[in-house]
């Protein structure tokens, strides 16, 4: 059927013969042809008529309705962070529309590739407050990569294809197509399909020049303290081998960033952890002491910086990322190399001379040591009587030997396993790095299995966000997805609970949240599970949940009270980063 | 230091363009003193100029920011030292006080205002110049009965530009050409990496 549609297409383009659709079956020969197979949507009056084609396209596009338009762009954003294909998104217009806010400013903040489709009325109609009419395209214009409203059917042809090429060239992001309904309708003379490979006024990346390297070379070949740390342009950019290649030869020391993590195996012999405000004591306290300071594929987040007035004053920084706005935009750098990585780290890797930094990175080591002593060796082997998160993690790691993709939500939970996760594989790290979404974690979780279906997805998730939306559970039933989900339940908004005991004299405000039987609400919509809260039960239950066959929900009940620590409290410099 | 900048942005015509760089500035609470949209050297492409108050380490950021629009294609900022530029202010005053008083025409006449409706009750003078220029006329009409005024945008033109036209032409090519410098601020040197 494929290889008909397309070559029908081609034939058509070919011979300059038009064949006469209508808007709709438009916007699907476009999906098909950008190879899409997958779709996250709900419906509504006006999407219908694209709901209407793609009824005939069933057997080509797999469409998977979710229970909240929330919950399919958080998972279509799943979706595209473990394959690196673009996330496809369809919503109706007004309320369908606004629900996909909160994903596209998610998905805007972490460079995720998205192409949302969303109905809009007829044209005639557009300004006069019509049923479900709102300006989605004014409301979501800080959020978007690039957003248009198409009101003509002949426009859908080149307008998806700049959508595709935007989406997912440069510094990925989420781009908004909204199509009124009369060019949904409307046939128009279809002239094939043409994918989009030049905008005029968009720049994906540069040509690599020539000096900054060069400059960037000597700088670190004459280092004594060199230290690397990178984020998720590395994954984007599918750079982790020309990544790795230039690490080891220069024998640099490296820490990532939340959304770097994976990109080299977490027990790479020069990885030294995670950067910020929860991240590893070492990389923290040596971003104040080393000399040279290169940053691949990361933005200086707040989060990664701490304050900015004592951070990395006594290096010289050099920056290497595809985003000129983003150089010298928090952190002023020495020198820096606008490019795409997997082109500009080859170039430099073959400039620095191989090296080991033996002592200095032992220096690390030491840190480490400190930090697994009064740290990280009562998280992972509490004799508390109640679970710590960490143990859960622990078991995890060795159950799955790092092989599995674990999607967090936002607080307590996900600072815990972004800490201690063993990873072997990239893009195995799925969480909301920089708008922190609860609710994010569950309906990514089906796209990210949707995404690398041969792979393993456990979902990690508070007693919080599960609650903002449990309602996926509803999308795994009918799509009979295989994912497992773990809810840390500490009773508590923990994240905000730890921040009202350190910083607000234990005045705990509105922290103390209430959770529904989940084992109950899982068994009603037909998905299996179990809850526990013992040292002895943990390792029988997650391999129950592992070899189960279908999604599993499991409750594990974790101290109340537990803190994450290290800590860079807000206001510090990343070097008064605390133990406790 | 605070001082005054204005920015050039060259802009497909596209709706919805001027929403997406104006945000730009509010999102941050900067204050846009003045804000004009206009036609080109070339057709198909507009042209923006924004005038706003701030150090050269911001207007750099805002310029990257905008530049980062998918459908801007370039922008610049410059000094008031490095661009010619003219406000024009229209004011209505009574016909009869003019008439009656010889002053005033004088003055209109030293402020190199020129008339552009005259009617038996009003009359529309109109100056073009910098802010000082139009300000200082409201000052000298207001005892005369000034009855209205309004004042554009600030147009300029930036005085060392060749126009948009071979720039324009370096877009339209899929890879730039080796000579050419993509980012005034990031692209220190010119040569092109051959390994
Ligand atoms: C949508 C949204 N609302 C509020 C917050 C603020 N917030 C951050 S962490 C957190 C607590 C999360 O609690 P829970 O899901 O139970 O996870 P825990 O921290 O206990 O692991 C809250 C409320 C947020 N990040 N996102």
């Amino acid at each position: 059927m494929i290889t008909t549609e397309a070559t029908e297409d081609k034939a058509a383009a070919a011979a300059k013969v038009t064949i006469n659709i209508t808007g709709s079956e438009a916007v699907l020969k476009a999906l098909i042809t950008e190879d899409v197979k997958t779709i996250f949507g709900y419906p509504g009056g006006a999407i219908m008529p694209i709901y209407d084609a793609l009824y005939d396209y069933n057997d080509r596009l797999k469409h998977i309705l979710v229970r909240h338009e929330q919950g399919a762009i958080h998972a279509a954003q799943g979706f595209a962070r473990s394959s690196g294909e673009v996330g496809i998104v369809f919503a109706t217009s007004g309320p369908g529309a606004t629900n996909l806010v909160t994903g596209l400013a998610d998905a805007m903040i972490d460079s995720t590739p998205l192409v949302c489709i969303t109905g809009q009325v007829f044209a005639h109609l557009l300004g006069s407050d019509a049923f479900q009419e709102t300006d989605i395209i004014n409301i979501t214009t800080p959020v978007t990569k690039w957003n248009y409203q198409i009101t003509d059917p002949s426009e859908i042809p080149s307008v998806l294809a700049k959508a595709f090429y935007i989406a997912k060239t440069g510094r990925p992001g989420p781009v908004l197509i909204d199509i009124t309904k009369n060019a949904q309708l409307q046939k128009f003379d279809y002239e094939g399909y043409t994918k989009c490979d030049h905008i005029r006024s968009y720049r994906p990346k540069p040509i690599i020049r020539k000096e900054p390297i060069i400059e960037a070379a000597s700088l670190i070949n004459a280092a004594k303290k060199p230290f690397v740390i990178f984020g998720q342009g590395v994954i984007l950019g599918s750079a982790e081998n020309e990544f790795k290649a230039f690490i080891e030869k220069g024998g640099f020391p490296a820490a990532w960033t939340i959304l770097g993590m994976s990109a080299i195996p977490t027990d790479h012999p020069l990885a030294v952890g995670m950067l910020g405000m929860h991240g590893n004591y070492a990389p923290n306290v040596f971003t104040n002491d080393c000399d040279v300071l290169i940053a691949i594929g990361m933005r200086f987040d707040d989060r990664v910086t701490g304050r900015l007035d004592k951070y990395a004053k006594q290096a010289k920084i050099i920056h290497l990322d595809i985003d000129p706005s983003e150089i010298d935009k928090n952190v002023k750098t020495e020198i820096s190399i606008w490019g795409d990585c997997k082109e500009t780290l080859p170039l430099l890797t073959k400039l620095i001379e191989e090296k080991q930094h033996t002592e200095w990175l032992n220096e690390f080591r030491k840190l480490e040591a400190k930090e697994v002593e009064v740290v990280i060796n009562d998280e992972l082997n509490p004799t508390t009587e109640k679970l710590s998160m960490g143990e859960v993690i622990k078991t995890i790691n060795e159950i799955t030997k790092g092989d599995a993709i674990l999607v967090t939500d936002v607080g307590q939970h996900q600072m815990i396993t972004c800490r201690y996760a063993k990873y072997s594989k990239s893009r195995s790290n799925i969480t909301s790095g920089g708008l922190g979404t609860m609710g994010f974690a569950l309906p990514a979780a089906i796209g990210a299995k949707f995404g690398a279906p041969d792979r393993t997805v456990i979902a990690i998730i508070g007693d919080g966000g599960i609650q903002m939306t449990i309602q996926e559970l509803g999308t795994i039933m009918q799509s009979k997805i295989n994912v497992k989900i773990v809810i840390l339940n500490n009773e508590f908004l923990g994240m905000v609970r730890q921040w009202q005991q350190l910083f607000h004299e234990k005045r705990y405000s509105f922290v103390d949240i209430t959770s529904p039987d989940y084992v109950q609400v899982a068994k009603g919509y037909y998905i299996s599970g179990n809850k526990i809260s013992k040292r002895e039960e943990l390792i029988d239950a997650i391999t129950t949940m592992l070899n189960h066959d279908g999604s599993y929900l499991l409750e594990i009940m974790v101290g109340k009270e537990n803190n994450v620590f290290p800590m860079v409290p807000q206001g510090c410099s990343v070097s008064e980063i605390r133990l406790k | 230091m605070k001082q005054e900048y204005t920015i050039t942005v060259y802009t497909e015509n596209q709706v919805g363009l001027l929403n997406r760089i104006a945000i730009i500035f509010s999102r941050r609470k900067i204050n846009v003193e003045s804000l004009n949209t206009s036609p080109t050297e070339v057709e198909s492409v507009h042209r923006f100029t924004i005038v706003i108050d701030e150090t050269e380490e911001v207007v750099k950021k805002l310029c990257r920011q905008i530049e980062k629009q998918v459908d801007v294609l370039k922008a610049y900022y410059n000094t008031n030292e490095e661009i010619i530029w003219q406000e024009l202010a229209l004011y209505k005053v009574p016909t009869d006080v003019i008439a009656e008083e010889v002053k005033v025409e004088r003055l209109l006449r030293e402020h190199g205002a020129s008339a552009v409706v005259i009617r038996k009750d009003y009359t529309v003078f109109q100056v073009s110049g910098h802010r000082e220029e139009t300000e200082n006329l409201i000052k000298v009409l207001e005892p005369y009965g000034l009855i209205e005024f309004v004042r554009s945008a600030r147009v300029a033109i930036i005085k060392d530009s060749n126009g948009f036209h071979e720039k324009l032409k370096e877009f339209e090519h899929q890879q730039p050409r080796e000579e050419v410098i993509e980012n005034e601020y990031l692209n220190k040197g010119q040569t092109i990496f051959t390994m």
